[in-house]
C-alpha cells in the first residue's frame, strides 16, 4: 500500500512536469504562429521595435525555450525576480508567472478566485449527488413506470441543455422578473453568508442540473445492473427484507462507480467552471480564465490551465486510492 | 441408502390435490411457473407435484431449461412478482407458501428454507467479508449482537471445514478458492439451522476431488441436522451420491419419478435413458463414445404437441401411440411414475434388451 502511494505520488509529478512542459511549449509557440511578440504586449502601442526588443530581453522572451521553461520551473519551486522596467519585481514561490495587465503575480490572483470556483463547485456537487442518486434510484425502482419516463426524459433534457441556455433563462425568472433572487456582486461567504448563497443559488441548481442528470442515468443503468445479480439473489433468499436489499446490497454496487466519475468531475470543476461563472457574473478561475484569453494575458492562461491540471491529476490519485478503499477486489501494487 | 418401494409416506409420489392438509413436510403440488413475455407466455414449471420428508434427499434432474431452478426459487417465492404467474400449492410443514403474504415467506426465507446457489463467486456479494454476509444471514431471523452472530459464523466456517475459521471470517470471496467459497456458501444457507436446504447445481464449478468432498459434507451435515434436502442438478452422478429419491423433469413437467434405485436399475423414459447413456462413468471401460441426446431442448414458449420429448424420441412414432398428439400423463406403478405412451411392458423390454447392455 504504502510502495503503491508512494509510486503514484511520483508517477502524479512526473505526469504534472510533463503537462507544463506541453503547456509552457504551446504558448511559448502560439505567439511565434501567430506572427506575434509576446513582448509587443507588454509595451504601449507606440512602442519602437526598439523598445519591444529591449523589453523583450529583460523578460529573457529572446532566450530559447529550453531556457525559459527552466526560468519558469525555477519560480515554482523557488520563486523568481522579474526585471519589468524601473524596478524588479520579486515573484515568490509558487511563481506560476506574472501578469503584468493586472500587475500582480499569477499565483495569488488565482488564490483570490479559488474560494468562488470551491463555493461554486462544492454546492453543486452536493445537490446533484442528491438529486442524481435519488432519481436514478427511484427510475430504477420503477422501471417502465411514469415516474421513470418523467425523470428520464427530464434527464435527457438536463444533458442536453447547455448551461447559457438554462442558466440566462434561469436569471431570467428568478433575478430580473420575479426578483426572489438578487443580482449584482459576489459576496464571500464570511462577510454574508445569507447573500453568499442567494448569488450562487442559481449557479449551484444551473450546474448541478447538467451533472445529475449524467448521474441519474448512471445511477439507473447501474441499478438495473446490480438487481440482477446472483448475489442479489441471494441477499433476498437470506430473508433480509427488501429495503435491506437495495439499500445495502445494491446501493453498495453502485456506489463504485459513482465515486469515481464524481472524483473526477469535482476534480475537473475546480479548475475553473467557464460557462457558468460567466453567465452568473462568478469571479472564479473559470472567469479569470476567460478574462485572461481575451486581454491575451499569456501568464494568467498557462496559470489557470495548470492549475486546472493540477486538479485532474490530484482527483485521478485520490480516486485510485479510493477504489482501493471500495472494492476489496482492487489490490495496490 | 435404504429401498423405498412403499409409496405411503415418502418419495416423490405425491399426487396434486390428494389432502387438504398434507402429512409430508415438503409437499409441491402442480406448480405451475408461466412467465409472460413478448414473444408469448415462458412455461418454465408446467405442473410439478413431489413431497420430501424430513431427512431425506431428493434430486431434481434435467437439462438446462428444464425448470428444475425454477422449481425451487417457486419454493423459496423469489421469483418477482408481477413478472411472473405462479400457480399450485406449496405446503412447508403445514404451511401454504404460494397463497401466503409475501412478508410471511420473507420470515421463512433463510431461516426455514434456505439455499446453496451455483456458482459462489456470482452469487456472494463481491463488496462483503464472508463473514460479514453470514452475520446478516444469521441476525436476519435472530436477535442477537454482533458479537455472537460473528461466533456463530465462525462456528459455521468451522464447521462446513474452513481452515482457521476465526481468520478466513474477515476475508472477501474472492479470498477464497472456488471449493472455500462453495463452503462457505453452505454455512451462509446454514446460519439458521434450516429445515428445508435446496441445492441448487452445488458442484458444477468444482473440479471433481472438490465435488466429492463437497457432496460429502451436504451428507454429513444433512445426518447431523435432519434437515429435508431437495438437490438440483443436471449430474446423475450428484444424484446417485446422495439422493433417495429422483424426479426428471423435461420442458417444465416431470416424466419420470421413483427411488434412486428404481431410476438407475429399471428407468422406464426414454429421456432417462438418454441421460444416462450420455453420462461418463468410472466403472466402465472408455471403450465407447458418449451417446448425447439428439436434438435440443424445446422452446417452452411453443412446446411440441403431445409428448414434448417425440421430437428427439428414438422410440416415438408407432403404430397405435398418440405421442404426437397427447401429452401423455404421469403413469404410477407400484413404486414409479413414468410420463410415456409406451405401453409398459414394451418399455421394460426396450430397456432390459436394447439399452442397458449398451450403458
Amino acid at each position: 500500500m504504502t510502495h503503491y502511494i508512494i509510486r503514484r505520488v511520483l508517477t502524479s509529478a512526473v505526469l504534472m512536469i510533463i503537462i507544463s512542459m506541453v503547456t509552457f511549449g504551446v504558448f511559448f509557440m502560439v505567439p511565434k504562429l501567430a506572427g506575434t511578440n509576446p513582448a509587443e504586449l507588454y509595451v504601449g502601442k507606440q512602442a519602437t521595435p526598439a523598445d519591444v526588443a529591449a523589453t523583450a530581453r529583460k523578460l529573457g522572451l529572446d532566450q530559447p525555450v529550453t531556457v525559459q521553461y527552466a526560468r519558469f520551473a525555477k519560480g515554482l519551486v523557488a520563486g523568481r525576480d522579474l526585471d519589468d522596467g524601473p524596478n524588479r519585481t520579486h515573484c515568490a514561490a509558487p511563481c506560476f508567472g506574472y501578469s503584468f495587465r493586472n500587475d500582480r503575480p499569477v499565483w495569488p490572483l488565482l488564490l483570490d478566485r479559488l474560494p468562488v470556483t470551491v463555493s461554486l463547485a462544492v454546492g453543486a456537487a452536493v445537490l446533484w449527488l442528491a438529486g442524481g442518486v435519488l432519481a436514478g434510484v427511484v427510475s430504477a425502482l420503477r422501471r417502465g413506470g411514469p415516474l421513470d419516463r418523467t425523470m428520464m426524459v427530464l434527464a435527457l433534457a438536463g444533458v442536453s441543455l447547455p448551461v447559457y441556455f438554462t442558466g440566462l433563462l434561469a436569471q431570467l425568472v428568478f433575478v430580473h422578473t420575479l426578483h426572489w433572487l438578487p443580482g449584482g456582486e459576489y459576496v464571500n461567504l464570511a462577510d454574508d453568508p445569507a447573500g453568499w448563497a442567494a448569488k450562487l443559488l442559481l449557479g449551484w441548481v444551473t450546474l448541478a442540473l447538467l451533472y445529475a442528470a449524467a448521474y441519474a442515468r448512471l445511477t439507473r443503468a447501474q441499478m438495473l445492473e446490480t438487481v440482477g445479480e446472483d448475489y442479489i439473489r441471494t441477499a433476498r433468499a437470506k430473508g433480509l427484507r427488501e429495503r435491506t436489499v437495495i439499500g445495502k446490497h445494491v446501493m453498495r454496487s453502485v456506489l463504485t462507480p459513482l465515486v469515481t466519475i464524481f472524483g473526477l468531475d469535482i476534480g475537473g470543476l475546480l479548475g475553473g467552471a467557464i460557462l457558468t461563472e460567466s453567465v452568473f457574473g462568478l469571479p472564479g478561475i473559470g472567469r479569470l480564465s476567460i478574462d485572461a484569453v481575451n486581454t491575451k494575458d499569456l501568464p494568467v492562461v498557462l496559470g489557470v490551465t495548470l492549475f486546472g491540471a493540477l486538479f485532474i491529476v490530484l482527483a485521478n490519485f485520490i480516486v485510485d486510492l479510493l477504489y482501493a478503499v471500495i472494492d476489496p477486489r482492487v489490490r495496490l501494487g | 441408502m435404504a429401498t423405498t418401494n412403499s409409496p405411503t409416506t415418502t418419495g416423490p409420489l405425491a399426487q396434486p390435490g390428494r389432502l387438504p392438509q398434507p402429512s409430508a413436510f415438503l409437499d409441491v403440488r402442480d406448480l405451475r411457473v408461466h412467465f409472460p413475455t413478448d414473444d408469448g407466455v415462458v412455461k418454465a414449471v408446467d405442473g410439478v407435484s413431489f413431497t420430501l420428508e424430513r431427512g431425506r434427499t431428493l434430486g431434481i434432474v434435467g437439462e438446462s431449461g428444464s425448470g428444475k431452478s425454477v422449481t425451487s426459487l417457486g419454493i423459496l417465492g423469489l421469483h418477482r412478482r408481477g413478472h411472473t404467474r405462479i400457480s399450485g400449492e406449496v405446503w412447508l410443514d403445514g404451511e401454504e407458501l404460494v397463497s401466503a403474504p409475501p412478508e410471511r415467506v420473507r420470515r421463512l426465507r433463510g431461516r426455514k428454507m434456505a439455499m446453496i446457489f451455483q456458482d459462489p463467486l456470482t452469487a456472494m456479494h463481491p463488496y462483503f467479508t464472508v463473514g460479514a454476509q453470514i452475520v446478516e444471514a444469521y441476525r436476519v431471523h435472530h436477535r442477537v449482537s454482533r458479537a455472537v452472530a460473528r461466533r456463530r459464523a465462525v462456528d459455521l466456517l468451522g464447521r462446513v471445514g474452513i481452515p482457521q475459521p476465526a481468520r478466513r471470517v474477515d476475508d472477501h470471496p474472492h479470498q477464497f478458492s472456488g471449493g472455500m467459497r462453495q463452503r462457505a456458501m453452505i454455512a451462509m444457507a446454514l446460519a439458521n439451522d434450516p429445515d428445508l436446504l435446496i441445492a441448487d447445481e452445488p458442484t458444477t464449478a468444482l473440479d471433481v476431488t472438490v465435488q466429492a468432498q463437497i457432496l460429502d459434507l451436504i451428507r454429513d451435515l444433512q445426518d447431523e441436522y435432519r434437515s429435508a434436502v431437495l438437490i438440483i442438478t443436471h449430474d446423475l452422478g450428484v444424484v446417485a451420491e446422495l439422493a433417495d429419491d429422483i424426479l426428471v423433469m423435461y420442458a417444465g413437467r416431470c416424466v419420470e419419478e421413483g427411488s434412486a434405485q428404481t431410476l438407475f436399475r429399471r428407468p422406464e423414459h426414454p429421456y432417462t435413458w438418454g441421460l444416462l447413456g450420455s453420462m461418463p462413468r468410472v466403472d466402465r471401460a472408455a471403450r465407447d463414445r458418449l451417446v448425447p441426446i439428439k436434438g435440443s431442448p424445446p422452446s417452452l414458449i411453443n412446446l411440441p404437441t403431445g409428448c414434448a420429448f417425440h421430437p428427439r424420441c428414438p422410440h416415438q412414432g408407432r403404430d397405435g401411440i398418440p405421442c404426437r398428439t397427447e401429452v401423455p400423463d404421469l403413469a404410477q406403478g407400484s413404486d414409479h411414475g413414468v410420463a410415456c405412451h409406451l405401453p409398459p411392458t414394451e418399455r421394460r423390454r426396450t430397456f432390459a434388451e436394447d439399452i442397458a447392455p449398451a450403458l
